[in-house]
């Protein structure tokens, strides 16, 4: 798939959500947006704005407040011939809607032995350090990722946010979507031109040889921020960005590891029982005999997400990672 | 916003055209259908009994896990598809087999998911029957995105919602309501009020004086219907659906009715009711008291009532000889459908049973 408006432009990810929304719904009359202020508002976040002014109040519309209701719609209407992108306004808030979530739109297909496919994306602003209060910073791709029939990605710059939200419109599957808060406004060069990837697939976002970071979403610039420390200690680090969570890019993810013999997985997720522990676990089942340490792994803590004040230390930072990648046994202990 | 709600309110009794004795019921608010709706309703009738006991007995002969029953409700079932016109979608509960099966499911599909052979056995998109739900509710608010597509593209699809008592305490059940609401989505939702939820009777489970008043919070007009009388659920049934195509926004039905069976065969109603409770809905009963309303119109006769008995025999044989043909189902399928195609995390586990299956194989 490729974009139609090509060249190079400096755009938030919040701008290029916001594009690739009005791209897919231009492309084809069957996308619908929907659920809480997304309409005049344009979304909490702006990520709908004009939206319905430019394709109209059944193209995208304000729905009362009830997030079973807005995906269990969506279920119906992805059913009956439409393509709908709901969006949950915040991370905690996709919590009433979790049994249609795991009941019906992860189901719908195998229910029906294929019959009935769900294209419908659920869009979620997700995780911390934003400052936000409880009930607006959870990391809850584990309860997603842990569910049959559903995929998961995570977008960590602009780029990738166009063309993975651009992928799941046009997916036949339904998908999470999950959107870093805290990446929102970060800037980018995009080439609006560029192929965009596609869902399950994962990338080497820098290169290196002696230990490989993998992260996705909101730890993919902590990764990358370390790498560059360490590269001014003389630690060559490589970093891999997920970008898909469900499907997981054994291919790619295992042979990075293996050019370097050395992983730490970061995460903004509490570890127990997460997706840092998955990753852990394949990549150890695939690539014992090409570690030379046991995988780290820098992950929030297994406590409620903190107030504001105190967020700073459930967030994995530089000094974390980089304090992980020395205990990677680099001699023999 | 009016602040009158009196056009929602339901009326203050069920809605009955024919009585217990087969005499008609004068209504001010409704018409009488007409003969031949009555007919083709007495037909399905004695066909949705037939089903029910034959389910309910391939149960004992371990050829179903479990059957929820609609015996004694069978005048809802029956209407609820009845007044559909085709293209129409209906959402039925476990419990709604029969309804299914009026609109043309085959009921051997129709119960695969409670033979065990796979969750939905028939082609939603077929007749236009969703698969059956099994969480309470959850249901509903796919009625109302059907509709509301339906409506974007100017179709005239009306959607038929289907629960019970127990399902009106669910969240999904007031979500949906008030977003067909403020979408005006062609709903019509009916709620089979049989008394009990499994063993929890319906003081417990509402202090409504009627669960037709649950719409009304919403703006959703409600009715009550005698849900044992057939001509009087077709007119109110059939008027909801009218009103909805017409673009008169959603309906909720409370259909009062009776559970004459244990919830399913599992459950042991002794526990909760007594034989008492149950025998004062016999004389109730929709098949009897349409067939002595239909004598009475020399509407049937016994040669009728032979012929329709012996169409009820050739479904229900049909339906027998379904289930006795045991399949074994394909442990391919475990796989194919999560997603439209599998991860390589699903091909490499449906490589590995396939790998289990071919050395079971060489080692018979
Ligand atoms: C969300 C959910 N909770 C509990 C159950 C277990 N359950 C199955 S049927 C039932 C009773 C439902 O009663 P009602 O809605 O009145 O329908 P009926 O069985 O009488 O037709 C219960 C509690 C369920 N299926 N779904
Ligand atoms: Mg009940």
């Amino acid at each position: 798939m490729t974009v139609t408006a090509p060249g190079h432009q400096k755009l938030t990810m919040a701008q290029t959500l916001n594009r690739a929304l009005r791209d897919a719904m231009t492309a084809d009359p069957a996308v619908v947006v929907f659920g809480e202020d997304v309409g005049a508002l344009g979304g909490v976040f702006r990520i709908t704005d004009g939206l319905t002014a430019e394709f109209g109040e059944d193209r995208c519309f304000d729905t009362p407040l009830a997030e079973s209701g807005i995906v269990g719609v969506a279920v119906g209407m992805a059913m009956n011939g439409l393509r709908p992108v709901v969006e949950m306004q915040f991370d905690a808030f996709a919590y009433p809607a979790f049994e249609q979530i795991v009941s019906h739109v992860a189901k719908m297909r195998n229910r029906t032995r294929g019959r009935v496919a769900l294209p419908m994306v659920i869009r979620v602003p997700y995780a911390g350090g934003i400052g936000g209060v409880e009930h607006h910073c959870d990391s809850s791709e584990a309860y997603y990722a842990h569910t049959p029939g559903l995929h998961v990605v995570a977008p960590a710059n602009p780029a990738d946010a166009y063309g993975l939200l651009r992928a799941a419109i046009a997916s036949d599957d339904p998908v999470v979507f999950l959107e870093p808060k805290k990446l929102y406004w970060s800037k980018e060069e995009v080439e609006l031109g560029a192929p965009v990837p596609g869902i399950g697939t994962a990338v080497v976002r820098r290169e290196g040889t002696d230990a490989t970071l993998i992260a996705y979403g909101p730890a993919v610039p902590v990764a990358l921020e370390a790498a560059e420390v360490a590269a001014a200690e003389g630690r060559s680090l490589q970093v891999v960005d997920l970008r898909s969570i469900v499907p997981f890019d054994d291919e790619t993810v295992c042979a990075a590891v293996r050019r370097t013999g050395r992983a730490v997985v970061v995460a903004e997720a509490s570890g127990f029982a997460s997706v840092s522990s998955e990753i852990v676990a394949r990549v150890t089942e695939r690539c014992f005999h090409a570690l030379a340490a046991p995988i780290r792994r820098v992950t929030g803590f297994d406590i409620p997400y903190p107030p504001p004040k105190l967020e700073h230390f459930q967030l994995p930072g530089v000094d974390r990672v980089l304090d992980a990648v020395d205990d990677l046994q680099w001699e023999d202990r | 916003m009016t602040g009158d709600a009196h056009h929602l309110l339901p009326s203050a009794e069920p809605v009955t055209l024919i009585d217990c004795h087969g005499r008609p019921v004068a209504s001010t608010a409704y018409a009488a259908p007409d003969a031949a709706a009555l007919v083709r309703a007495f037909a399905a009738l004695v066909t949705a009994r037939r089903l029910n006991d034959q389910a309910y007995a391939l149960v004992r002969q371990g050829r179903l896990a479990v059957y929820p029953s609609s015996h004694g409700q069978e005048a809802c079932q029956v209407a609820a598809a009845q007044v559909l016109a085709e293209g129409d979608w209906l959402f039925p509960t476990y419990r709604d087999t029969i309804a299914a099966v009026n609109r043309g499911v085959d009921p051997v599909e129709a119960l695969s998911l409670l033979k065990g052979d796979w969750h939905c056995g028939y082609d939603p998109y077929e007749h236009h029957v969703a698969p059956h739900t099994t969480p309470l509710a959850t249901q509903l608010p796919h009625a109302v995105g059907v509709a509301h597509a339906a409506r974007l593209r100017g179709e005239p699809t009306v959607v038929m919602a289907l629960c019970g008592d127990g399902g009106t305490s669910e969240g999904d059940f007031h979500e949906a309501l008030n977003f067909a609401a403020v979408l005006r989505a062609p709903v019509v939702f009916l709620v089979q009020n049989n008394e009990y939820a499994i063993s929890v009777p319906l003081a417990r489970q509402t202090a409504a004086p009627s669960l037709a008043y649950k719409g009304i919070g919403y703006g959703v007009p409600g009715e009550r219907v005698d849900g044992n009388d057939a001509a009087a659920l077709l007119a109110v049934l059939g008027a909801a659906v009218e009103r909805a195509r017409a673009g008169g926004g959603p309906q909720l039905i409370e259909a009062h009715t009776y559970r004459m069976q244990a919830h399913t065969n599992a459950d042991d109603a002794s526990r909760y009711r007594r034989d008492s409770e149950v025998a004062a809905w016999v004389e109730r009963d929709p098949l009897t008291r349409l067939e002595a309303h239909l004598r009475k119109r020399d509407l049937l006769d016994d040669a009728r009532l032979a012929e329709l008995t012996a169409e009820a025999e050739r479904v229900a044989t049909h339906l027998r000889d379904g289930l006795n043909r045991d399949v074994t189902p394909d442990p391919a399928m475990l796989f194919d459908h999560v997603y439209a195609r599998p991860t390589p995390q699903l091909a490499e586990q449906a490589a590995l049973v396939a790998d289990e299956l071919e050395r079971e194989g060489a080692l018979r």
